[in-house]
């Protein structure tokens, strides 16, 4: 329900007469913002009359406020920009100090219209510009992780500099708290993946099979990878959202000045507890995962436990499983970088910190795709 | 004489779990002046003016602004008085994904149907009329300096030509120069526009400068009077606050300044 401003009881007047080469308008009334675009109507037919001189009557104005005193103003520079004198007559005392102030505020010239742009022009501008700015990000992105890598070594010979209080409070919000998500959603993914794979492998009488394409896909790559994905959701955000605030507040900056690394304080307790915490939680996501799909084998397939862990053995071995969970330090790497990285780039405002966790969330989900792609040619290639 | 009144507090109680903030407060703000409000930190000068908006539910007896009854009106009602009332925020509160004219045209475009140019042209004048440049209008919030953020602020209170402007601090975390010119500012707008001003303030020279009553809060009560009338009052709190050091040194800036 949208309240209207009240509407006042008399409204605003303008009246027109021409006396020879002269325009006299007479305006009575109530000239107040509530009216004004009514009397913006009112004005603009006047405005555009040529004439040699013009008076403006206002001595049956009974209110004014800003907005009335503007489209005078207005109209009156409009005559005087074609050459018309413009006098008034019958300001009150009341309403001079209003109009004063209107003539001062607008003394200052109005803003140039800006030249229409070609649509395409602008287009190719936004692209070039997008461009730009993404090679930047990547840029100073591969700086940051490189600063990072410098102060963790640097912390390694003084592990007093590994700050293990923080450290172990990330693991605990990062790890710990992470992983009744993680085993749920894994578990789910492995009922699905059974549920689906059995159902296309029966058609060559291969159900069986549902046990290794279980297996394989969830030790190595789906394990991983979605818990990859939580964690960035989940963590990722969380770091840019925590560094973000710190920088609003000015923390970030008042720490600086106490002589403390924002890096080394901020950034590696986070990039450590991810990277210890991520191939645990994804170990998690496997066990949970196989839990998953021989649950649903179980009950769709008629195998019996034994059967299962039967066909299990045959299917994977150690390796499998190491490959999967080899790449979780690097994800761990990829989304703690990220998320501190887009923390420590918010500036100015709250809304700031917003924009940066959708877009920390956004790449390191990104980068972890990437990463994923280049680990699974990297294996084929060494036939892994 | 109720119609000299724009702001009628009385009996106010406001209480936080068992800290009693105001007990029996009574306040009157009189049309076209400018009343300044001081008090030690937790004696609820911001709270106050959060009631008088009524942005926090207190009880009291009889909260009226501008003759409505604020305690029982409407939500309609309630909107028509926000309309009437113009509130400056701390820091400004401009909103931080929008321009400052696009700030400024935000109450005009709630409640008002305007053509989209006269809403440019009346905010290009606000922009003008507290003194920013006029590029000012397309920048955002976070471009803009802490006074000019003021400024952008009092622009977008301004936009509806309220009858009352309610400023938080309007002078805190401004250099002298520019808390000098914001006083000013807020003076001369004042008497052109024939507000009547409820400022909370620490700032003494704003205080000497254009308040023309003070309303001092102490022991949960509001004590109103002119500057005059506060430097004899015996009251502790009140002889620290306007002899103090700082208060002298004020004191005696603003008599130079005007020596009558």
């Amino acid at each position: 329900m949208v309240a209207e401003v009240e509407r006042p009881q008399q409204a605003g007047w303008l009246e027109s007469a021409i006396e020879g080469d002269r325009l006299i308008l007479r305006a009575g009334g109530v000239w107040v913002i509530a009216a004004v675009a009514e009397l913006d109507q009112l004005m603009g037919e006047q405005e555009s009359i040529s004439v040699a001189s013009v008076q403006i009557d206002m001595s049956d104005v009974s209110r004014l406020d800003t907005s009335g005193a503007m489209l005078f103003y207005r109209a009156a520079t409009a005559f005087e920009a074609r050459g018309a004198k413009v006098d008034y007559v019958g300001v009150s005392d009341v309403h001079q100090p209003l109009m004063r102030l209107v003539v001062e505020a607008e003394r200052e010239p109005h803003d140039v219209e800006l030249p229409p742009v070609n649509t395409f022009v602008l287009m190719v501008e936004r692209v070039g510009r997008a461009v730009f700015d993404a090679l930047g990000e990547g840029a100073a992105l591969l700086n940051f992780f490189g600063m990072t890598i410098v102060k963790l070594l640097q912390a390694f010979a003084n592990p007093r500099r590994l700050r293990f209080g923080s450290l172990v409070h990330q693991i605990e919000q990062t790890g710990l708290n992470a992983i009744p998500i993680v085993a749920l959603l894994s578990f789910l993914i492995g009922v699905v993946l059974a549920y689906q794979g059995a159902d296309q492998l029966r058609q060559f009488g291969a159900e069986i099979f549902t046990v290794d394409l279980l297996a394989i896909s969830v030790l190595r790559e789906i394990g991983v990878l979605l818990t990859a994905i939580m964690v960035a959701g989940r963590s990722g955000s969380a770091f840019t959202a925590q560094i973000g605030t710190m920088k609003v507040n000015e923390e970030v900056d008042a720490m600086q000045t106490l002589g403390l690394d924002p890096v080394e304080v901020l950034v590696l307790p986070r990039v450590n507890a991810l990277m210890i915490t991520l191939p645990l939680l994804a170990f998690i996501a496997d066990l949970s995962g196989l839990l998953g799909g021989a649950a649903m084998s179980i009950f769709s397939l008629d195998l019996s436990v034994v059967q299962f862990l039967r066909q299990l053995e045959g299917a994977v071995s150690l390796k499998n499983l190491l490959v999967g969970l080899v790449k979780a330090p690097v994800f761990a790497f990829l989304i703690a970088m990220v998320g501190c990285y887009e923390g420590l780039r918010v500036s100015g405002s709250a809304e700031s910190v917003g924009r940066m966790t959708t877009q920390s969330v956004v790449e390191a989900i990104f980068l972890v795709i990437v990463a994923d792609a280049v680990f699974s040619i990297v294996f084929a290639v060494l036939g892994i | 004489m109720t119609e000299d009144i724009v702001i009628r507090v009385a009996g106010l109680r406001t209480q936080f779990g068992s800290q009693v903030v105001h007990e029996g407060l009574d306040l009157e703000v009189r049309r076209g002046e400018v009343l300044g409000v001081v008090g030690g930190s937790g004696t609820g000068k911001s709270v106050l003016l959060r009631t008088i908006l009524g942005l926090i539910r207190p009880s009291a007896e009889r909260i009226e602004v501008l003759g409505a009854d604020a305690l029982t009106m409407s939500d309609e009602a309630r909107e028509a008085m926000t309309i009437r009332c113009g509130v400056l925020f701390q820091d400004g509160a401009l909103f931080s994904s929008l321009t400052v004219a696009e700030n400024i045209e935000v109450p005009l475009r709630e409640h008002l149907r305007l053509s989209q140019p006269l809403m440019n042209e009346l905010a290009a004048m606000k922009i003008g009329m507290v003194g920013l440049p006029r590029d000012a209008g397309t920048k955002l919030p976070s471009e803009l300096s802490g006074g000019m953020r003021k400024r952008a602020g009092l622009a977008r209170a301004l936009a509806l030509d309220p009858e009352i402007l309610i400023l938080d601090e309007p002078t805190a975390g401004l250099d002298p120069i520019g808390a000098a010119a914001f006083d000013m500012l807020i003076r001369d707008l004042q008497q052109s526009l024939g507000l009547s001003v409820f400022m909370v303030t620490h700032d003494l020279d704003t205080l000497i400068a254009i308040c023309d009553r003070i309303a001092v809060l102490v022991d949960k009560k509001v004590h109103v009077a002119t500057l005059e009338e506060h430097l004899n009052d015996p009251h502790p709190w009140i002889q620290s606050y306007f002899r103090g050091p700082r208060a002298r040194a004020a004191f005696d800036v603003g008599k130079e300044a005007a020596p009558a």
